[in-house]
């Protein structure tokens, strides 16, 4: 035992060594997640998405009455329709047939959380991806066109949701909550910006 | 218990030892870190050479993550590489720091594993019985060097592309085969995208699994012999009654502990090239890189970057291009050589004669000289004293069995010489 | 006679020649980096840009050089005009009414206009990009390249260069720097075998006409335009030099910590 290389004697402070240990590893553990930092936010969408990703400038003027317009902002499909009165008298009347008529689970901006969902009655801005599953769904705007009550909206072909002209999803659609209204203004009449608004850029 | 370390924080939960229990059943967890780290005896008297085996085993760590993250941004090919190195830079956030963690981290390996070497050259750690320990590790020298070739081909600037052509080129100095050989491996009649696209598979793929296979085989054939040391006494001849080398220390926590001040002073020396001087001068980085590749317009001074300049020198040394390939692979090859060449009846330099330590000093220097001339052009006085130190590098080899035989060595004390620190 | 009055005079003529040598001296030492045209310049090849990238407004007057001089032929297109203006401290709307050409938007990257095709048609291949050149020659080849130009009949841009002989690139700066000339002297040299070969040296530069901007203040303008190019060949460095010293106090931080367990630890060592 005497001619051992290791003896852990008398001077050996147990608490003192603990001490430090723990101290190193605390130390070293806060430098690992500091260096985590780096490759964690490498993943972030690069300058060059977010250069992609900027507001998106629409001429309503190419839009006829009662016509849409698919715009893309970062990468997915906005809808930009131009409703006809006829189309806008249809949208009232049916609450009772719609998940969510107030907009209280779907997700849009306060100027967007009215019957029409949206900000003027005119246009209806929507990400036209169905909140079931993403597919894009098809344009019905004719009344009657799907079957005889049918006010008018869209239909999800993928597995049968149905939406309101104000994109507001109808009871036994397999989706539970309304199109998603991406935040939006108008710079002048005949001027649509998405992904932007008095708040800012989104 | 002198050799017992004391168990981590008391028994633990009773949780945490059920836990413990489940998982040694099923894997040998326990039984690993005894025989490899609490119960694996390294000798005690270690000094500043035996830093770089574990720092190398950490970089190699730090190459293949940072490694992975660059390729997930990285597009080869000779129209997207060269941008989207600079995408990395530019746009992705943080990513100049991977790249430079990268680029700082390849020069690293190499300054850490010829100091590795230098170690064994020192201390006789490629003798019986770890001559197999020293071949594997050559084999992991070479594939570290095609690596770092191969990567260094990847951002396609200027001198990636004239650096792959030169060396490519070599390849046609075989008999007979050369010239078809080297259209093989360019996969075309230059270097070109199909040599970038398969330079990337292997850089990112083959040489990395085939390094990581040599690192285990590396470290499973040490603990099969156990460490040499700086007196080069095996440890092994003298145990106690449990069979525990007298001058061994258990690996676990002494070494532990000192590797990682070793592997801290490292990275605060790591930090500072690559957060203030990341291309050195042009010896990480150099300067020709940061233009696209060109075929048409060949950088000033092709030259390799600074691990590779020492072959580089004895390459151009030679008028003859076939000659000067050859010697330049006689000059690897003859590190495996090194088991059988030394015929000294010790293992380390601290025994050995005057005649072994010129020996290696003037190896050192020639190496180190050699590498400063493949920085120059290969003109006038450089080639010339290019040409004596390749005689004095290869002296080293041919010489040791007359040498290292001859040379009177001093007593080889019966345990080895430690002061306490 | 060698009188006293004699050795007198003698000793103050001579001081007062080594004075007016050392007067000389020092004036072609100050001719150094600062330099411009009107000065010797044979010693161009020591002149350093010393450009300080921190020095946002030198970069903004570089940006504002360079985009008005150089834009029109070389792009810079890694760099973005938005990243230019949060870099540089330029607000976006004063970047969009100042720098941006009309028609650009500010997410844009730096491109020139001119098409490839008439570059190669006028010079013989477009103007090379330049957002790494300060990485592949660095920050002193640019500056010594924009203040050795002169003029040379022989050469159809009536332009010569000394960094880089033989330069396709118009003096362009001309009008602000001024037209000097490059005066060169016979070097006879003997090689092997007794050949006798003749070499055109540069020695000296000689000013012809002054340009808009005085000798300091076209050196300011390189320096400016250096600066900027500099920082556009790798706009990450000021982050990363202000990164590495956080990262090296605590590096230095945890292996000091280090080094205390392991002295602690092998205390058990004998």
């Amino acid at each position: 035992m005497a001619d051992h290389a290791v003896v852990a004697g008398d001077e050996v402070d147990l608490s003192r060594r603990k001490f430090l240990t723990r101290a190193t590893i605390a130390t070293g553990a806060v430098g690992a997640a500091f260096a985590a930092v780096p490759f964690i936010e490498s993943w972030n969408p690069s300058e060059r998405t977010r250069a992609q990703g900027l507001p998106v400038e629409v001429d309503l003027s190419k839009i006829d009455s009662g016509q849409m317009m698919t715009a893309v902002w970062r990468k997915s499909p906005i809808y930009v329709v131009r409703r006809t009165p006829e189309m806008l008298k249809n949208i009232a009347g049916h609450d009772e047939l719609l998940k969510d008529p107030f907009s209280k689970q779907s997700k849009q901006p306060e100027y967007a959380k009215n019957e029409l969902r949206s900000r003027t009655a005119e246009f209806l801005v929507v990400i036209g991806t169905c909140t079931h599953l993403g597919c894009l769904p098809k344009q019905r705007f004719a009344a009657g066109e799907l079957y005889a009550s049918w006010p008018g909206g869209f239909f999800c072909p993928c597995h049968g949701s149905r939406f309101d002209l104000a994109a507001r999803v109808f009871e036994g659609s397999p989706a539970s909550t309304n199109l998603v209204v991406p935040r939006y203004f108008y710079p002048s009449a005949q001027k649509l910006v998405i992904g932007q608004d008095e708040k800012g850029v989104a | 218990m002198a050799n017992k370390t004391p168990a981590p924080s008391g028994q633990g939960s009773a949780a945490m030892q059920a836990f413990w229990s489940w998982l040694n059943k099923r894997l040998p967890v326990d039984a690993f870190l005894e025989t490899q780290m609490t119960g694996y005896y390294a000798p005690k008297n270690f000094n500043f050479w035996y830093y770089f085996g574990s720092i190398a085993l950490v970089v190699l760590v730090l190459q293949l993550v940072t490694g992975i993250f660059l390729t997930m941004f990285y597009k080869p090919g000779e129209l997207t590489s060269f941008d989207s190195v600079e995408y990395i830079m530019r746009e992705v956030d943080y990513g100049w720091l991977i790249r430079y963690l990268h680029s700082t981290g390849a020069s690293a390996f190499f300054i850490v594993v010829y100091l590795h070497m230098f170690r064994a050259l020192l201390y006789g750690s490629y003798r019986p019985p770890r001559e197999l320990l020293w071949l594997i590790g050559m084999l992991i020298y070479l594939a570290l060097m095609a690596e770092a070739f191969m990567g260094y081909v990847l951002p396609w600037g200027n001198m990636s592309f004239w650096g792959a052509q030169v060396i490519v080129n070599l390849f046609g100095t075989v008999p007979g085969i050369g010239p078809a050989l080297v259209e093989w491996i360019r996969g075309d009649y230059a270097i070109a995208d199909a040599t970038l696209n398969r330079f990337f598979a292997l850089h990112v793929a083959l040489l990395p699994l085939a390094l990581l296979l040599l690192v285990a085989l590396h470290l499973v054939a040490l603990h099969e012999t156990g460490s040499n040391n700086p007196d080069g006494i095996e440890i092994k001849d003298k145990v106690d009654r449990s069979g525990r080398p007298l001058d061994g220390i258990p690996f676990h926590p002494y070494y532990t502990v000192k590797d990682f001040v070793g592997i801290g002073v490292f990275f605060v020396l790591f930090a500072i090239v690559l957060f203030f001087v990341p291309t050195l001068g042009g010896l990480f980085l150099e300067g020709p890189n940061f233009e696209p590749a060109n075929p048409l317009s060949t950088p000033e001074h092709i030259k390799p970057v600074w691990y590779f300049t020492p072959y580089y020198a004895m390459l151009r040394a030679v008028p003859d291009q076939r000659l000067g390939a050859l010697l330049m692979l006689l000059a690897i090859m003859a590190f495996f050589f090194l088991p059988w060449l030394d015929r000294s009846p010790v293992k380390s330099m601290r025994y050995r004669g005057w005649m072994s330590r010129t020996a290696l000093t003037l190896f050192a220097i020639s190496f180190v000289v050699l590498g400063y001339l493949g920085l120059q052009p290969a003109e006038g006085l450089y080639v010339m004293l290019a040409r004596v130190f390749v005689v004095i590098y290869f002296a080293f080899f041919l010489l040791m069995p007359f040498y290292s035989k001859i040379d009177p060595v001093k007593p080889v004390p019966e345990r080895v010489i430690y002061h306490a620190h | 006679m060698r009188t006293e009055r004699g050795v007198r005079a003698q000793l103050v003529c001579a001081l007062l020649a080594a004075c007016l040598l050392v007067r000389l001296a020092a004036a072609e030492e100050a001719a150094g980096g600062e330099a411009g045209p009107g000065q010797l310049g044979a010693d161009w090849q020591s002149w350093h840009a010393d450009n300080t990238l921190s020095d946002k407004p030198s970069l903004q007057r570089g940006a504002r050089n360079f985009v008005s001089y150089c834009l029109g032929c070389h792009s810079i297109k890694y760099e973005r005009w938005s990243r230019l203006g949060v870099d540089l401290g330029i607000p976006e709307q004063l970047l969009i009414k100042d720098l941006l050409p009309p028609g650009d938007k500010p997410t844009e990257y730096m491109l020139t206009s001119m098409p490839a095709a008439d570059a190669e048609a006028w010079f013989g291949r477009p103007a090379p990009d330049l957002s790494l050149t300060a990485r592949s020659h660095g920050p002193d080849y640019i500056y010594q390249y924009l203040k050795t130009f002169y003029v040379d009949p022989t050469r159809q841009t009536g332009a010569n260069n000394l960094r880089d002989p033989g330069s396709p690139m118009p003096h362009v700066l001309s009008a602000l720097e001024g037209l000097k000339r490059a005066v060169f002297r016979d070097v006879v040299s003997k090689g092997e075998a007794g050949v006798v070969s003749h070499e055109q040296v540069f020695d000296h530069f000689e000013v012809i006409a002054p340009g808009t901007l005085s000798a300091t203040e076209y050196d300011g303008f390189v320096r400016d335009t250096v600066n900027f190019l500099d920082y556009v060949s790798e706009p990450t460095q000021e982050a990363r030099r202000a990164l590495g010293v956080w990262v090296v106090l605590f590096l230095v931080v945890f292996a000091w910590l280090a080094w205390l367990v392991k002295r602690e630890y092998w205390k058990d060592v004998h």
